[in-house]
């Protein structure tokens, strides 16, 4: 461990440390605590810096881009026509009704969305361990998770994005709800909410690849097949599996809880109707847990030395 | 074909390997395979017999989708991408001067590999499946071979499929946009989504006639009983007719991509 302040205040200075003196300033602002903001503030700056790298590469071949985001588009849609396809055969599933599945569909869709286009790439984490790559992002000055999570920004994944805006728009248009101010501002917020929920399972996911470097499979039974059962009414899953993302894996809290408040329809496990607001509280549990789990992950990891 | 049998083994072995990896893919196949689970059991109780399938049978044909999603490569992911990388470096010149077909080459290791997706990603999701459902397994050892033919021609249909998408990097360079193509193509047309019988007239008969019928529907088909007797050589025939027709037109565009070879960067 560095010298603590007492112990240099403590010497004579000598040249040689009244140049290194800008640093051991900065070490004492560590030490005091003010590094929190102003990392965080540089984290995403450089988060900024490096996306907007990655988009500026991605947008010199614009067909190539044009034809992955179509396909990202599609393959999502894909999901919503697999429910159309299974109201060809029936006229509501567990009792929900086309659009009501719809509204469910949207706000997972596009909360996980907007997870995946900010946060995905840090399940390249994995690869980046094998190969050894991972180094060449410690000995920047820079939040290692910032530029993993920035690492080869894929812009093509606004087709997921928007195939989830388009189902939550025919939704709000089709659905039968009374509309509250509640209600309305329910909306925003269970997006934001369920994004920041999957942005902890990502991060959480990549910490689990420090160790299982091969391992990114785990994570999308996570991240898709939650957002894959989140897209159904909760009536339709067994008891436990309801329980398990309920108060395991919270993952209830992005589109289940707050949209069955604006269906005004009942919680399988008998929650009362204002714990749907409590996503934003288990969102910031959750980030706080990913963090930790991530500089956990960090701490341990030990380069291949290939 | 000592040869090939011997790249065939080595394309086994070499998924043998990643032993986490399969662990991890047994371990998503398993989760999707209950959410799936579910979201059928509420359709088959609302409409039981559906497409034809009880509601064992719906379930059954759940969990075979899980097991054989690695082995047929519905998505895609096996050779097909080390060959477009190839073909755009410029390795693929090694390749064919090398006194080996280089179509069977890639089908003897790309077999291998699907014989051991098919053993380490198929089985313990079947198992828990089971475990975990009621689900109709055939009583017959007959069925369960009749199945592994069915499974093995499926498994030449996908690899003959990739190996056309992979020879489009011929002309695109850049293969993304064929291998995401065909990795749509193959979730929805195989009956990955839903089984194939559920789809609606015209779109339905399309669909099973399509090749990639064969990477799902028919193998499963064929594991729940529905094909027997004459109606088993037709599902067969099916299947070895697509493998036939589309492994020669890969050997077709081959000639055709060899002749316009042009190495970059050399």
């Amino acid at each position: 461990m560095a010298e603590t302040g007492a112990e240099r205040a403590g010497r004579a200075e000598t040249g040689a440390e009244r140049a290194g003196r800008a640093e051991a300033g900065a070490e004492w602002f560590e030490e005091a605590g003010f590094d929190r903001r102003s990392r965080a503030v540089e984290g995403v700056r450089a988060y900024a810096l490096i996306v907007a790298m990655w988009v500026r590469s991605t947008l010199a071949y614009r067909a190539s881009f044009v034809m992955t985001a179509a396909a990202n588009f599609m393959v999502t849609a894909f999901d919503f026509v697999t429910i159309m396809l299974m109201f060809t055969h029936v006229d509501a599933l567990a009792g929900y009704s086309l659009p009501e599945v719809a509204l469910l569909y949207g706000t997972s869709a596009t909360a996980f969305g907007l997870s995946d286009l900010l946060m995905g790439s840090v399940e390249r984490l994995g690869r980046r361990v094998r190969d050894g790559t991972l180094d060449t992002l410690l000995v920047r000055p820079v939040p290692v998770l910032a530029q993993i999570a920035a690492d080869r920004f894929a812009l093509r994944r606004v087709g997921r994005l928007t195939q989830g805006l388009v189902v939550l728009g025919y939704a709000l248009v089709s659905v039968d709800v009374d509309w509250t101010p509640l209600k309305v501002l329910m909306l925003p917020l269970m997006v934001l909410t369920g994004a920041a929920i999957f942005g902890a399972v990502f991060v959480a996911g990549a910490a689990f690849q420090f160790w299982a470097q091969d391992a990114s499979q785990v994570q999308h039974a996570f991240t898709y097949g939650g957002t894959t059962l989140l897209q159904y009414p909760p009536a339709v899953f067994a008891k436990e599996l309801v329980r398990g993302v309920t108060f395991v894996v919270p993952l209830a809290f992005v589109s289940w809880l707050p949209t069955l408040y604006v269906l005004d329809r009942d919680y399988p496990l008998g929650l009362p109707s204002w714990a749907a607001f409590l996503g934003p509280a288990v969102a910031c549990g959750c980030l706080v847990l990913a963090g930790l789990a991530w500089r956990t992950g960090l701490r341990s990891y030990r380069s291949t030395g290939s | 074909m000592r040869l090939y049998s011997v790249v065939a083994a080595g394309g086994f072995r070499r998924y043998a390997t990643y032993r986490v990896a399969t662990a991890a893919g047994v371990f998503t196949n398993t989760v999707f395979g209950f959410i799936v689970a579910y979201t059928y059991m509420a359709l088959w109780e609302t409409r039981p017999r559906l497409g034809g399938y009880d509601m064992s049978e719906a379930l059954t044909y759940v969990w075979l989708g899980q097991a054989l999603l690695a082995a047929c490569a519905m998505m895609g992911g096996g050779f097909e991408e080390e060959m477009v990388e190839r073909i755009r470096t410029g390795d693929i010149a090694v390749d064919l001067y090398r006194p080996v077909d280089l179509q069977l080459w890639w089908l003897a290791g790309d077999l291998g590999r699907a014989a051991f997706q098919l053993l380490g990603r198929g089985v313990v999701p079947m198992a828990l499946g089971a475990l975990a459902f009621d689900l109709a397994l055939p009583g017959s050892p007959v069925t369960w071979v009749a199945f592994l033919v069915s499974v093995t021609l499926g498994a030449v249909v996908s690899f003959a499929l990739r190996f056309l998408v992979a020879l489009s990097a011929f002309w695109l360079l850049d293969g993304a946009g064929a291998m995401q193509i065909s990795m749509l193509a193959g979730l929805f047309f195989s009956g990955m989504v839903l089984p194939l019988t559920l789809f609606p007239g015209l779109l339905g008969e399309v669909a099973r006639a399509m090749p990639w019928s064969s990477l799902l529907q028919v193998p499963a088909d064929v594991f729940l009983g529905k094909h027997t007797g004459w109606g088993l050589v037709r599902a067969y025939a099916f299947q070895a007719g697509w493998a036939v027709a589309l492994l020669l037109a890969g050997r077709l565009l081959q000639s055709v991509a060899t002749r316009r070879v042009v190495v970059q960067g050399g």
